[in-house]
């Protein structure tokens, strides 16, 4: 009998084609709209910490504290810190700068030479100092570009930020040493430059100062509104002699030696800065070093806030979609009151009249989950506002599961109704 | 045998000042094979007794014993049962279920009485050859008239073999040829030896029975055979 009141339950939906087409899309959009916001919501946390990890995570990233709060270590990353213009004035600016201290010193290559001390900072691996300079506009052979990031540093600092190279080198301590006018460039850099031309041992001209192309990173991507790839890092002294003079640095980049280390590092080399900055107790810091595993931790809880926020507004419309089930289920049994009363006078048992509205019930939004998780996969394969979903597969049996149960819950009440009719009275109703 | 056995039935709509007595104490024995007439203005009671005979409404008191058994002690699930094996309903509105062929509707009892798909297609195509519709099994209801209706009604009505056919005015709503048609399945019915209870208020169709039942105001004022139990319809011989 179970086949039968199956084949009542389909004849009964497929009566009503434009009716059980609407019903079933509430649930399509709800259960479509949970799969994919909980995506959009899993892709963006994603997206985030890959950003991070291009940063490095073993890395500690010392700025200059420019704020009276000074430790509140906000503002998007290592990779904006990047992007600050070059250091103004040496001295006199950065001392009109500090307000309320007594006095702040800027960092300098002495800081950094002060952290690499192995006795003193035992978990460090390595330190970069690092100036970036404000504006800087690369040419060759006719072709011009502003670079959005021209750094000047350390060759640690290409292991440390987690820059892979792709043709040529990096380059070496002895070109620091020798002061040589050499760069590195970025994928963005060189396509604007040089396009299919092999960039390695050109000469590209930075505001006047000619620059020899050792090397090409491999490509980042962008992270948010900047791109990783339009940037040129060359050793530290020849872009404080040509671009940027000998002042104060943008930030100094630590690596410790394992990602457990960090905070031992961390602590060391607050240590080292507080010292040479004089800074007691009572003076508030003027540097502030970000940690970019905590970075991470805060950001990752932050965006599961953000995808269970998502996916309880989606689980809304999921209800809603339920309720119009109940809501046409209702119609439907009072619409065919007299044929369940036919039904009964024949013989039909209880039973069998129920299971056929939870059937109908129940597949109104088995579908309308199926359709839903289609939907929902379709539409992850899009950008959705700058973001690539990345489906939590949880997330589809959940919708599914729940639509289904939604289906037998919401479908239950008049289907109950249904059953309970009494025959004479079923049959009396116009 | 006596297949339907009513004793002292009383039935009472509404509550207290309002209350009306539909049916005020009928006793009513029907032998196997009879074919009983019901006959009363409107408000008699006569449809009451129907739906209580067909197990569609309880008694508010006495007994009914339907092919030995008391209904009266029977659950739902039970009732149902009932129902599906023991009797058939022919309703003065057809009653078919739309959108589903005169086939499937006929097969509609047995399948919830639980017979399977091919057998239950043999049996719902002889009885539609039997109310003399086999050339229009696949039509629709609303592709049918009235008369070709009631005959797929009375069809659904005697596919599971019930010991009784109740019909509760089966011609109301039918021009006279069409009544013409649908008493003389009836009548057919009986002369292979069917129970046939019906309702109705004309004459006409009540010459067909072998007992005429008068009720009114809910109680039995006239119960008169016009034929032996044994011996063939009236409406059969009278026509002849």
């Amino acid at each position: 009998m179970t086949r039968e009141v199956l084949t009542f339950a389909f004849r009964g939906l497929a009566a009503n084609k434009l009716r059980s087409g609407l019903t079933t899309l509430g649930i399509l959009i709800g259960v479509g709209a949970v799969i994919l916001l909980v995506a959009v919501g899993n892709g963006s946390s994603k997206q985030v910490q890959q950003n991070i990890e291009r940063l490095g995570t073993n890395t500690l990233t010392v700025t200059p504290s420019t704020s009276r709060g000074g430790a509140g270590a906000r503002g998007g990353g290592g990779g904006f810190a990047r992007a600050f213009g070059g250091g103004g004035a040496p001295g006199a600016g950065a001392q009109q700068q500090t307000g309320p201290r007594t006095q702040a010193h800027d960092l300098t290559v002495d800081d950094a030479r002060a952290m690499a001390d192995a006795s003193a900072a035992p978990s460090v691996k390595s330190v970069s100092p690092v100036v970036n300079a404000s504006s800087a506009n690369a040419a060759y052979a006719g072709t011009s570009h502003a670079i959005q990031q021209f750094v000047g540093t350390y060759p640690t600092y290409f292991e440390a930020s987690n820059d892979p190279i792709d043709r040529g080198t990096y380059f070496t301590n002895d070109d620091v040493l020798n002061d040589r006018k050499v760069v590195v460039i970025g994928q963005t850099v060189n396509e604007d430059l040089f396009g299919t031309v092999d960039a390695v041992g050109k000469q590209i001209t930075v505001n006047g100062v000619n620059f020899t192309v050792v090397g090409v990173l491999k490509t980042k991507g962008s992270s948010g509104f900047q791109d990783a790839d339009d940037v040129a890092i060359a050793p530290l002294p020849a872009v404080q002699e040509s671009l940027t003079g000998y002042g104060a640095l943008n930030q100094i980049v630590v690596q410790a030696k394992t990602p457990k280390t960090v905070d031992a590092a961390q602590s060391e080399i607050t240590d080292i800065l507080n010292q040479r900055h004089g800074i007691t107790g009572s003076n508030t810091a003027d540097f502030q070093i970000m940690n970019q595993a905590t970075l991470q931790s805060a950001i990752s809880s932050s965006s599961k806030t953000f995808t269970v926020l998502l996916g309880a507004v989606a689980a809304i419309s999921l209800l809603v979609g339920g309720i119009g089930i109940t809501n046409i289920m209702l119609v439907t049994v009072t619409e065919r009151t007299r044929e369940i009363g036919i039904r009964k006078a024949i013989g039909a048992p209880r039973g069998a009249i129920l299971g056929q509205f939870l059937v109908e019930a129940t597949v109104l939004s088995l579908l309308g989950g199926l359709l839903g998780v289609a939907a929902g996969v379709i539409g992850s394969e899009f950008k959705v506002v700058g973001v690539k979903p990345v489906i939590v597969p949880s997330s589809i049996v959940l919708a599914l599961g729940v639509s289904v149960a939604i289906g037998l819950f919401f479908g239950s009440y008049p289907a109950n109704r249904a059953a309970k009719l009494r025959p004479i009275e079923a049959l009396r109703h116009e | 045998m006596t297949v339907l056995d009513v004793r002292d039935v009383t039935k009472v709509y509404g509550e207290g000042g309002t209350a009306v007595q539909a049916l005020r104490g009928v006793s009513l024995a029907v032998e196997q094979g009879d074919y009983v007439a019901i006959m009363g203005a409107s408000g008699s009671g006569k449809s009451t007794l129907m739906n209580i005979l067909g197990c569609l409404d309880v008694p508010s008191s006495g007994r009914y014993l339907l092919d030995g058994t008391d209904v009266g002690t029977l659950d739902d699930r039970r009732l149902a049962i009932v129902r599906n094996r023991k009797i058939g309903f022919v309703f003065q509105s057809f009653n078919l279920i739309p959108r589903m062929s005169a086939l499937a509707n006929v097969e509609l009892p047995l399948a919830y009485g639980g017979v399977k798909a091919a057998d239950r297609r043999r049996r719902a195509l002889a009885a539609l050859d039997r109310v003399g519709l086999s050339e229009r099994v696949d039509h629709e209801p609303n592709e049918l008239s009235g008369g070709q209706q009631q005959r797929v009604a009375v069809a659904r009505a005697l596919v599971t073999a019930p010991a009784l056919l109740l019909a509760d005015e089966p011609t109301g709503n039918l021009d006279t040829r069409s009544t013409a048609d649908v008493l003389e399945v009836l009548d057919g019915l009986n002369a292979a030896g069917r129970t046939i209870v019906l309702i109705t208020h004309e004459d006409d169709v009540a010459r067909h029975a072998k007992r005429v039942i008068r009720l009114v105001d809910g109680l039995i004022v006239d119960d008169r055979r016009r034929t032996h139990v044994d011996e063939p319809p009236p409406g059969l011989v009278g026509l002849r």
